[in-house]
């Protein structure tokens, strides 16, 4: 292994210069001078983005435990983009006198999970799989509970950092069975091992799934996610609903595609049920709520089971388009999410009923708001519409049509609850709408990336056809 | 540019230079003359695809583009134009610039509303010139949600809930189509080659049996709401009734003739052999579409109401008409869809603008309107008795049409629905003549009604040019239906074979 390998880990290497850089700055200033920390965070995000999309070689290190693919690199830009603008969604929230203190801890952990995450999509085999998932996962309760003076923050902190505790137990006993039948946690290694329909792989896949899916929050592991995604700073629910989903929902992907290759007709019957469940009931609860941030929870719940329909396919087809949906679906969620969290940080206003004549006195927002939901709904022309019609023509491939027509009705159900605010904002009247607020130029900067991305990268057909051209199928 | 895209290009100009003006008559300043160029570039379209014809050009579609665009599934932007879609055009520009006309005086949020009004007919106008599945569907998707919008916000009555239960229904109706489509996409290439979402491409296939079986309850459903199929016509009477005149206009005119060229131009085109088998089953329904839509109509007081139940029965006619499948009927469908689309349009801007004087829309209330606004009391008349089937106007050409062909079946079943759907006719005069008598004749019920003003200018425009065509359909409609006939040919052959 020379010195040069070690650039296949080059986002990993460039985050964790960016960490250290954070880290020295933090020390080297005192109280007043706190306010170069939040620019320089950006600035640094904003050169590793850059960066990360530089040509790349691929590769695996450290005898394969880790992998540099193309679509591996792809999916890494995909989530620094994401990051990038909850970074700038987040300055106003972050530069508020409460949190001006603590500043710089948000920016170093928020950049640890997201490292624990590349090195979990890189992972060639299960302890760095596992590895990335625990770095991803328990920095990210302490950022829940970042306003950690509110209950509900603190609640859903431990929230969150109990239910990936057994989470991540079910999936290590999983793991562990793998290991017992096969003598290896190689992912290369364990799918040629594994041959025939041995009860004990097949629990172990059934272990590792359930442990997956709390992750990606799917039915009936979903619980703890509109009770974290409310009491957590906004900025961490929008990284939570869409980094960390996303990630996790790749990597899942990949493993199933890989080492459970043999399992494929097992694994896509206990998806077929699990997407129909996912989406049915995070669409029904998203129906009865108020609170925005729960609302976009369950919404985020039901979109998770339309991600399953793309994976279920097993086609490079279907990768693609699972891919891509993470893509338009980062870009969509962080439109809403930006809006939401503009308006909260600006008014403290969180539910649905106080978005009420908004558009009168804020247009630009509210009209940003529904172009984000109307994405979330999948109607044209924006992104969404393109991500949800690849992902059913992707399930359609493999005759799983009443699935489809499952996933359409849903569609339908959900188109309801997306059109509620927006019926708030434009049809119903107030007495006392949110009044006018002039919006700082960093927020309108992230939520404009956010807005033009979900319009670009629907019409944009290159992007789809180049992910394409990394994906692989069983 | 070529001339087809400037259909789509053109309401998008005209969008984003609504965006510089500031208020109402910027606003409809620039959606007249965006419109006012659409309607003529419809015409020029229209003599151009003459022209072509005439010289000899026998394609199946003339004007044709294409640009690859998603391509590992095959998405092409395919865009081209037969005769029907030139018809179906040059009523949308006509539609389109009446009903600006008609909104001329629209005070809260003009600019969102000419916006929304103008993305909504750029769709159809895209659903139209679309030979590629895929993007037909995204027009038609974009054409059907500014309707929440624009009945939503600039609505009246209980607007809310028609807006929502329109919504979903036509959205549900978007559903079964996807569904409908993708099945289509994957078994169009039977013998293992390139999969398509062309559909030129697809009709030279032949798709398995089974499979036809199958998708075709999904998109001939799917396009079936749009077109207020029975029993999934219960969003149209509610969404018209609460729309804002220029949207009532504008989909009953229009977006509702989208359901019924999706239905033949999608379903029964590309999967023939379960149109043939499954058209008994849509028959009957349609015949009670037209029947119920009739009888319907005979009880309502709300103005609006009576013209979406109507509608529902006029459009129940087109639909009724293609499942006869012979060339005179289908014929007759799309010039019926042409005239309702023209009178329609023309009732409702009658009842925006008598609604606007009276601000009552029941019809007991009112009588004796003659007397007061004798142009748009004129006007009414025309337009009902171009509803009711009165020779030298639309009506009276497409019902003709429908029924001769209707009738070129000699069994008993088809006999039977003709016969129903045939004396609907009747009951068509009776609530039509019902509604002029009490609303335009008698004595002035309210006293306050002596003091109302005939119509203005802009409202004059917007009516004239609709009797205009409706005349015009009505006393010369051989060009029309020679340009539709010839363009029909390839639709009925391939039906005809699947019937053998």
């Amino acid at each position: 292994m020379s010195f040069e390998s070690l650039l296949l880990m080059r986002h990993e290497l460039v985050l964790l210069l960016a960490i250290v850089l954070l880290l020295i700055a933090e020390i080297g200033t005192n109280d007043s001078q706190k306010s170069i920390i939040s620019p320089l965070a950006i600035i640094l995000f904003a050169l590793h983005t850059i960066v990360g999309f530089l040509p790349l070689q691929e590769g695996s290190l450290f005898g394969g435990m880790f992998n540099t693919t193309n679509i591996v690199a792809t999916m890494k830009n995909i989530l620094n983009l994401g990051v990038l603008i909850i970074l700038l969604q987040s300055w106003k929230w972050l530069n508020s006198p409460e949190n001006k203190v603590k500043v710089s801890e948000f920016y170093i952990v928020l950049f640890s999970t997201l490292l624990g995450m590349f090195y979990m999509i890189s992972a060639g085999d299960f302890l760095m799989f596992y590895i990335g998932l625990e770095i991803a996962t328990i920095p990210l309760a302490a950022l829940a509970a970042f306003n950690r003076h509110e209950n509900k923050s603190a609640e859903a902190g431990i929230k969150l950092l109990l239910s990936s505790a057994l989470s991540s137990g079910i999936l290590l006993y999983g793991i562990s069975m793998i290991y017992g039948t096969t003598g290896s946690i190689y992912f290369a290694e364990i799918s040629q091992s594994i041959s025939g329909f041995q009860p004990i792989q097949v629990m172990a896949m059934i272990f590792f799934f359930s442990g997956m899916a709390f992750k990606i929050s799917l039915v009936p592991f979903h619980l703890w996610t509109a009770d974290v995604y409310e009491g957590a700073p906004i900025s961490i629910t929008s990284y939570l609903s869409v980094i960390s989903k996303g990630a996790a929902a790749f990597i899942f992907m990949v493993i199933l595609f890989t080492v459970f290759k043999i399992f494929t007709p097992v694994w896509q019957d206990m998806m077929t049920a699990i997407a129909i469940l996912t989406m049915t009931i995070g669409n029904l609860f998203a129906l009865r709520q108020n609170n925005l941030k729960r609302y976009l929870a369950f919404s985020s719940i039901a979109q998770a089971g339309f991600i399953l329909l793309g994976i279920i396919s097993g086609t490079a087809t279907g990768m693609a388009t699972v891919v891509y949906f993470i893509l338009v679906y980062i870009f969509s969620n962080l439109s809403a999410f930006g809006v939401v969290s503009i308006i909260s940080a600006y008014t403290g206003k969180d539910s649905i009923s106080d978005l009420d004549g908004m558009y009168k006195t804020n247009p630009k927002l509210s009209l940003a708001l529904t172009l984000a939901l109307f994405s979330l709904a999948g109607i044209p022309p924006v992104a969404g519409f393109f991500g949800k019609f690849f992902l059913f023509t992707a399930a359609a491939e493999k005759d799983f049509y009443i699935l489809v027509l499952i996933a359409l009705l849903n569609t339908i159900v959900s188109l309801y609850y997306y059109l509620m605010p927006v019926k708030a904002m434009f049809i119903n009247k107030s007495e006392s709408p949110i009044a006018y607020f002039k919006t700082d130029k960093i927020s309108q900067l992230g939520l404009a990336i956010s807005i033009i991305g979900m319009v670009v990268i629907g019409f944009a057909s290159p992007i789809y056809e180049t992910i394409l051209s990394f994906c692989f199928g069983i | 540019m070529d001339i087809l895209s400037l259909f789509v290009v053109v309401p998008i100009l005209t969008m984003i230079g609504i965006l510089f003006t500031k208020d109402l008559k910027g606003a409809r300043m620039v959606s007249a003359i965006g419109m006012g160029i659409q309607l003529l570039m419809s015409f020029n379209l229209l003599f151009q695809y003459i022209a072509e014809r005439k010289a000899g050009n026998t394609a199946e579609m003339v004007f044709t583009k294409s640009y690859v665009w998603f391509q590992s599934f095959n998405i092409h932007y395919d865009i081209g134009v037969d005769g029907i879609a030139v018809a179906m055009i040059m009523l949308t520009s006509i539609v389109v610039f009446a009903g600006v006309f008609s909104s001329w005086m629209t005070k809260e949020l003009p600019r969102e509303f000419f916006i929304s009004l103008i993305l909504l007919s750029s769709g159809v106008f895209g659903f139209f010139i679309s030979l590629d599945m895929f993007t037909m569907f995204l027009f038609y998707e974009l054409a059907v949600i500014p309707m929440y919008l624009l009945i939503g916000l600039w609505g009246s009555g209980n607007k809310e809930y028609s807006a929502m239960k329109l919504t979903l229904m036509l959205m549900g109706g978007s559903a079964l189509l996807i569904l409908g489509l993708l099945g289509i996409y994957f078994h169009s290439a039977p013998d293992g080659g390139q999969l398509t979402f062309n559909i030129i491409e697809i009709s030279k296939i032949s798709i398995p049996h089974d499979t036809q079986m199958f998708f075709f309850p999904f998109l001939f459903v799917g396009f079936g709401v749009l077109g207020a199929l029975f029993p999934f016509h219960t969003w149209s009477p509610d969404g018209h009734a609460s729309a804002p005149t220029a949207v009532s206009m504008l989909h009953a005119g229009v977006l509702m003739k989208l359901g019924g060229y999706g239905c033949f131009r999608v379903a029964m085109f590309l999967l023939p052999d379960a149109a043939q088998e499954m058209g008994w089953l849509f028959l009957i329904l349609t015949t009670v579409s037209v029947v119920y839509g009739a009888f319907g109509a005979i009880w309502q007081k709300d103005l609006k109401y009576i013209n979406a139940y109507s509608s529902v029965s006029h459009c129940g006619l087109v639909i009724f008409a293609l499942l006869m499948m012979n060339k005179t009927s289908m014929d007759g469908a799309i010039l019926q869809m042409i005239s309702h689309g023209l009178m329609t349009a023309l009732f409702f801007a009658l009842i925006g603008m008598i609604y606007g004087r009276t601000h009552t829309r029941n019809i007991f209330e009112m009588g004796g309107l003659m007397k007061v606004i004798p142009f748009i009391s004129v006007v009414y008349v025309i337009a009902g008795l171009a509803s009711l089937g009165l020779p030298g106007l639309s009506g009276f050409v497409a019902e003709m049409t429908i029924f001769v062909g209707s009738f070129q079946h000699a069994d008993t079943f088809h006999r039977v629905c003709t016969i129903l759907a045939a004396s609907a006719i009747v009951v068509t005069a009776v609530y039509i003549l019902r509604v002029v008598g009490i609303l335009l004749f008698g004595p002035v019920k309210n006293p306050e009604f002596n003091h109302l003003q005939d119509a203005t200018w802009f409202e004059k425009v917007s009516m004239i040019t609709l009797v205009v065509s409706i005349v015009i359909i009505g006393f010369a409609p051989l060009w029309l239906s020679e340009i539709i006939r010839d363009s029909l040919t390839p639709i009925v052959e391939r039906l005809a074979l699947a019937g053998n």
